[in-house]
């Protein structure tokens, strides 16, 4: 069912929510980009609709809440392990097509390949998705040729438009709120700028071409494709304890890149792939075809944060575009 | 709900010096383990790290742990009656009955011989299995050599030829020259049914298996085991990964016809 409120009765509504949910939108933080003057796009906490960055791209994905930067397993103390505590609010997310699919590929690794993470498990229950528009196409999405603009995988629905906030509920979960019965279904991005033609079949000679060199010499290997991206999922176990007191201390995972020095680095001092083209080559692989081999789809979901956030303004549409010509060249 | 990243703690019962760096703990275990699997090690502030199984028995399992790193110096401080925290076994492991009826060659480099060392166990105890065995072990120099006692029983009914890089020993009699000379002048009955399995650092696994290739050896029957950083162990933190291969999962030990395709 779907009503049409004025921004003070979604308020209202939000206001209510939050007394059940911890609600994270993207929020437009001034001065916070990574050139003087200009802004940053990303999750927080929020309590009012005004606070909702709606009309642009968020720099970052929402995966920070279900997989947290630096995540504590354990504590320790004195042979204690204890596991932390877990609020136990449910979670309401604003978010994009994109990165509603984004989550589909979250939940595969965590929760399919191989055992279930707990610590993934017990987050995922809690999330709740309220999908936004995107008015049209940002720059570098490609989520049409991904077949990530669609979806029905929501609970919530919201389209802000003049005065007046236009909701679709689709789990009853939420049906603390009547208005204005009217038609709202979303409007899906079926057309971007950038489209992305992926190789049906990468041939052996590919992988090992030197045409990845080329990224030896562009990237600098630090990570923020990573990152940003709604998909990537590996982290690093690390352990520590408090100077305060050397008996107390934690085990956490942290995010890790494969573009970033270390990542495949053994005890010992032996690394598996040292150059940056190599880098470049496993993390293009694992999103247009090695996942796939694995779950049946592809990882990337075409948001093009990757292409966003690169200093050295690599592109990774233009690198499966060149790979497909080179195969349809051979 | 379990916490697949919770371990348990493990008595250390034994601990064996082979050289300065590496040491062999005899850790209390009850349950399931194969040769070739993995446990992840840790200690509490310090850090986990993977250590493949190297001996198997009754109520233990053996680790042999080289100090390399924060974690691995940290536990060889510890002293036998000490604790460590284990979580696994993970990984396939190799399959003893594979080789049952065949005859076998293992070729190890130096702490490669680990992962492998259950398989040479078995076999030694249980040689009527298999049709013959040989074992190759190379190491870098004689000060690097592990398991002296083992290699002593297992010369009672293996054919072993121990081989180092360099002997800057003058005392050292034995075997000069790379794995690959050894396999060279191997004595092998029947090649297109022999198996054999290839465990040690990334270029010496690629020099010998292009030496049994050369031998006659067939692809599928060439194994291997492959070392990589697992952090979780289950299937999460990437680092394993080749390909679409997560090592942790469908690994280490593969078969080559597999291995060869897998591009770091």
């Amino acid at each position: 069912m779907a009503y049409k409120l004025t921004v003070e009765k979604f308020n209202q509504y939000l206001t209510n929510l939050a007394k059940e949910y911890i609600i994270f939108a993207p929020v437009l933080l001034q001065g916070k980009g990574a050139f003087t003057n200009t802004d940053c796009v990303r999750y927080q906490e929020i309590k009012k609709f005004e606070e909702i960055e709606y009309r642009k791209k968020s720099n970052f994905s929402l995966k920070e809440i279900l997989t947290p930067i630096t995540q504590t397993l354990f504590y320790f103390s004195e042979g204690n392990w204890q596991e932390p505590k877990v609020h136990d609010k449910k979670v309401l997310l604003f978010l994009r097509s994109c990165d509603i699919h984004g989550i589909k590929r979250l939940d595969d690794i965590y929760l399919k390949n191989g055992c279930e993470d707990p610590y993934y498990k017990v987050l995922r229950e809690k999330i709740r998705l309220c999908l936004i528009e995107c008015p049209e196409s940002f720059e570098n999405c490609f989520c049409v040729s991904m077949n990530t603009n669609i979806t029905d995988q929501y609970d919530l629905f919201l389209r802000p438009e003049g005065e007046f906030v236009y909701v679709d509920i689709q789990n009853s979960e939420f049906n603390t709120v009547t208005g204005e019965v009217v038609d709202a279904s979303p409007r899906f991005v079926m057309e971007n700028p950038t489209t992305v033609t992926i190789p049906q079949e990468l041939p052996q000679e590919i992988l090992q071409t030197k045409r990845w060199e080329e990224y030896s010499a562009r990237c600098i290997g630090c990570g923020r494709c990573s990152f940003v991206c709604p998909t990537c999922s590996c982290f690093s176990m690390q352990d520590l304890f408090y100077k305060e007191n050397q008996n107390m201390g934690e085990r956490r995972r942290v995010w890790a890149s494969c573009m970033v020095d270390g990542f495949s680095d053994m005890a010992g001092g032996h690394a598996f792939r040292k150059q940056q083209g190599e880098r470049m080559r496993f993390r293009v692989m694992h999103k247009f075809s090695d996942y796939k081999k694995r779950f049946g789809y592809h990882m990337c979901v075409g948001c093009g944060r990757c292409d966003d956030a690169c200093p050295e303004y690599i592109s990774i549409s233009n690198c499966v575009n060149k790979l497909n010509n080179m195969v349809e060249e051979n | 709900m379990s916490n697949a990243y919770m371990p348990f703690a493990s008595r250390i019962m034994k601990i064996i010096p082979h050289t300065d760096i590496d040491y062999t703990f005899f850790m209390e275990y009850t349950g399931e383990v194969k040769p070739g699997q993995f446990f992840e090690v840790s200690i509490p502030k310090y850090g986990e790290a993977p250590i493949s199984v190297s001996e198997i028995g009754a109520g233990y399992v053996g680790l042999t742990i080289r100090r390399v790193g924060v974690v691995t110096n940290t536990i060889h401080e510890l002293q036998e009656g000490g604790m460590l925290f284990l979580r696994g076994p993970y990984g396939n492991g190799f399959d003893v009955d594979l080789y049952k009826g065949k005859e076998v060659i293992v070729a190890a480099g130096g702490t490669g011989l680990a992962p492998v060392k259950g398989v040479v166990d078995y076999f030694a105890e249980h040689i009527d299995e298999v049709t013959a065995f040989s074992l190759i072990a190379g190491f870098k120099s004689p000060k690097d050599m592990l398991y002296k006692d083992d290699f002593k029983k297992w010369q009672q009914t293996l054919n072993v030829i121990v081989t180092v890089d360099q002997a800057d020993d003058e005392g050292y009699t034995g075997n000069v020259g790379l794995i690959t000379n050894y396999v060279q002048d191997l004595k092998i009955e029947n090649s297109a049914n022999a198996q054999a399995i290839i465990v040690g650092p990334p270029i010496m696994i690629r020099f010998t298996v292009a030496e049994f290739l050369k031998r006659g050896i067939t692809e599928e029957n060439i194994w291997v085991s492959y070392e990589r950083k697992m952090c979780c162990g289950i299937g999460k933190c990437g680092h394993c990964k080749i390909d679409d291969t997560y090592i942790c999962l469908e690994g280490p030990v593969f078969n080559y016809v597999k291995a060869k395709k897998l591009i770091d």
